[in-house]
């Protein structure tokens, strides 16, 4: 789960983090009362959406007056930014943070991530900071510090300061440098993360280390320990195909094709993607059902795969184990008689209650066409689609 | 001939009493998997089925049953520490079927399996299945056959796939293990793949992975310094977007990394024969033989 870079700043001033200080607006009047309550003569306007590179998308901006901040406002709040983590439709930007200006003297990346291969949290940092760390590590890999945190022993003071000093950072600006990664790594475990990112952290002209940006995603296996993370959540930056698949617990992300693909199984729906375009057809879905769906999640999958006007035929391809074939095939006949089967419906079952499932199928009288396997399947469904086209 | 699970296996259910245990330990059981005890706090006393006792603890279990294999079907929440009380009980081979333990909870886990003997399989995973012989988790066992195949993968029901093809064409399997699609799992691909090198009764090998980490890669590079017998390979995800979890915790491709172009490069380079398609899972390995 993703939060906005306000809430992040937010959370991590409760763990004492240094932040800028700063405030949300949802419109041009709470953005010049919030500057006007901040002070000062020069803020930073921010739009609020879940996606980097804000700022090279034209949705950061610097306002030396109140008049420029209701202006920059204006301009923000309504637009659609694209960034290179949008697409090409970009993203309606609802909310702007305006914040104080700071003082940089230097800039650095921060970022803490999950190391699969050492089953460890890394701290990462480099002098590089403001660029993306995904460039860096292909440039100068040499420029990446790293420290791979004892998950029963916690981050070292050492390991932070090897940080820092590989940092350039000099005296009293370790010790802030170590306090401040000490506190992103108790907000990072306790918070359940799954990445933080502060980029960049900076080093002001008075000495003080603070967080310019602020990326903080979660582990949303994690999300029943944490309600107040929960909160956070902002339905609007979400697709809401997606929202409504998981009130039913699917596994559903949304794509660019025409063949909606409903599948048990994260590596089969994976691979029943990959078979439609080795056939030349383009998936419009990924679409796990799980394990154990009944013939109430099936149905909701099934619509929410139907009610994508881009969709212009269907490939069910179910294996199954713990899911029974008859539980999809019941799953499959009663959407389509709720919602009338305008489009063409490839299924292929197999696995446990084959039989089953292919008889209600084919007692159902709907003009679904059977597959006798996933190759088979695949090219019915890129050639039903092709034909609808 | 097999490995980690055969007729020696005496295993214990954890988890039980609960709608998933039990549905799973009554399937292990008809298929000839000897469960010999089950557990789960505050149960202990009672008799699943007239047939396998409950305990609380798996200490009692381990001292009154003499178990050497655990399955955990506990629910995520308390899944990490069911699988820490089996360690420390002395279990040899715990595979956790569960689905969404947290990860800081597993990055534990994996700091005391380090200092430990035990062999931890999964989470997030179908289990273990020596067909003919014993079958620990949730695939469907009359779709195996006894033979000489092994299978790994990262997935559930894309393997059961392969293992169907495989049927198809009347290709036994030795055993098949499934490591889980979390990022941080016990098993990963080279410990399977060094057992099934060591295993007199497997003479080929079908490797699953999908998009997310590098194990994949790390898989190849030791099949082709250690590898004598034939490895077939497939990767899901080759049109997954990137940024996007695909229903797996694990099957993410992040930073540009963990792409199936890259994991399929680095298997071809091992000399790991790639099926085309996931429909032809079971013809490849057919031609290797």
């Amino acid at each position: 789960m993703k939060i906005h870079e306000y809430q992040a700043k937010e959370l991590l001033k409760g763990y004492g983090v240094t932040v800028p200080r700063g405030h949300v607006a949802f419109s041009p009047d709470e953005a010049v009362k919030a500057a006007e309550s901040l002070g000062g003569n020069i803020w930073v306007v921010k739009a609020q959406i879940h996606a980097g590179g804000r700022g090279k998308g034209g949705g950061v901006k610097l306002a030396r007056s109140l008049a420029e901040v209701r202006q920059l406002s204006d301009d923000i709040l309504g637009m659609q930014l694209v960034t290179h983590q949008t697409g090409p439709e970009g993203q309606l930007v609802r909310r702007v943070y305006i914040e104080e200006g700071a003082d940089i003297a230097k800039e650095f990346y921060l970022g803490v991530v999950l190391d699969r291969d050492t089953s460890r949290i890394v701290f990462m940092a480099s002098t590089e900071g403001g660029t993306e760390i995904e460039e860096v590590a292909e440039k100068t890999p040499e420029k990446i510090l790293k420290e791979y945190v004892d998950p029963v022993v916690g981050l070292g003071d050492y390991q932070a300061r090897n940080l820092a000093f590989g940092l350039g950072l000099k005296g009293k600006q370790v010790n802030k440098a170590v306090g401040f990664m000490k506190a992103l790594y108790r907000a990072f475990v306790e918070k359940d993360c799954s990445l933080a990112e502060i980029n960049p952290l900076i080093l002001t002209g008075a000495g003080d280390v603070v967080a310019l940006d602020a990326k903080m995603n979660f582990d949303s296996n994690a999300l029943y320990r944490q309600k107040n993370v929960v909160e956070y959540r902002d339905l609007d930056e979400e697709d809401p195909k997606e929202i409504e698949a998981s009130k039913f617990d699917l596994n559903y992300i949304s794509l660019d094709g025409s063949i909606g693909c409903m599948v048990n199984g994260a590596g089969l729906a994976m691979a029943t993607m990959d078979i439609i375009k080795h056939f030349g057809g383009e998936p419009a879905n990924f679409l796990d059902v799980g394990g154990g769906a009944t013939t109430e999640k099936v149905t909701a999958g099934f619509k929410i795969i139907l009610e994508d006007p881009a969709v212009k035929a269907v490939f069910v391809n179910i294996f199954g184990g713990i899911m029974r074939c008859d539980v999809i095939a019941n799953g499959v006949v009663a959407a389509a008689r709720d919602l009338g089967l305008e489009i063409p419906v490839v299924v292929r079952l197999a696995g446990t209650n084959v039989e089953l499932g292919k008889q209600i199928l084919a007692e159902s009288g709907l003009a679904l066409i059977a597959a006798d396997d996933m190759a088979d399947g695949a090219k019915k469904a890129v050639a039903a689609a092709a034909a609808a086209k | 001939m097999a490995i980690w699970v055969d007729e020696n296996t005496r295993l214990v259910v954890q988890g039980i009493t609960g709608s998933t245990g039990s549905f799973h330990a009554r399937q292990m059981i008809d298929y000839g998997t000897n469960v010999v005890a089950g557990c789960t706090p505050g149960k202990g006393g009672q008799v699943f089925d007239d047939k396998v006792p409950v305990f609380d603890t798996m200490t009692e279990v381990v001292k009154q049953t003499g178990a050497n294999a655990a399955v955990v079907y506990v629910p995520p929440p308390f899944a990490a520490d069911a699988i820490l009380e089996s360690m420390g009980a002395g279990i040899e081979l715990i595979i956790a079927i569960t689905e969404g333990i947290p990860v800081l909870d597993m990055l534990k886990v994996k700091a005391a399996l380090q200092n430990s003997s035990c062999r931890l399989v999964g989470p997030n995973c179908p289990g273990v299945i020596s067909p003919g012989l014993a079958k620990i988790g949730i695939m469907p066992g009359h779709i195996h056959k006894q033979g000489r195949v092994g299978v790994v993968s990262r997935s559930g029901t894309l393997t059961y796939e392969a293992v169907g093809q495989l049927t198809a064409l009347d290709i036994g399997q030795s055993t098949c293990v499934g490591i889980g699609g979390d990022p941080i799992n016990g098993t990963n691909f080279i410990d399977v793949l060094s057992a099934f090198e060591a295993d007199e009764g497997t003479d080929a090998v079908i490797m699953i992975g999908e998009i997310g980490g590098t194990a994949e890669e790390q898989a190849a590079e030791w099949v082709k310094a250690n590898m004598s017998k034939p490895v077939v390979g497939f990767v899901a995800g080759a049109t997954a977007p990137p940024g996007r979890r695909m229903g797996h915790a694990g099957a993410i491709i992040s930073g540009g990394k963990g792409t199936a172009a890259d994991k399929f490069a680095a298997f071809e380079a091992a000399g790991i024969k790639c099926a085309m398609t996931p429909a032809e899972l079971g013809s490849t390995l057919a031609s290797v033989l």
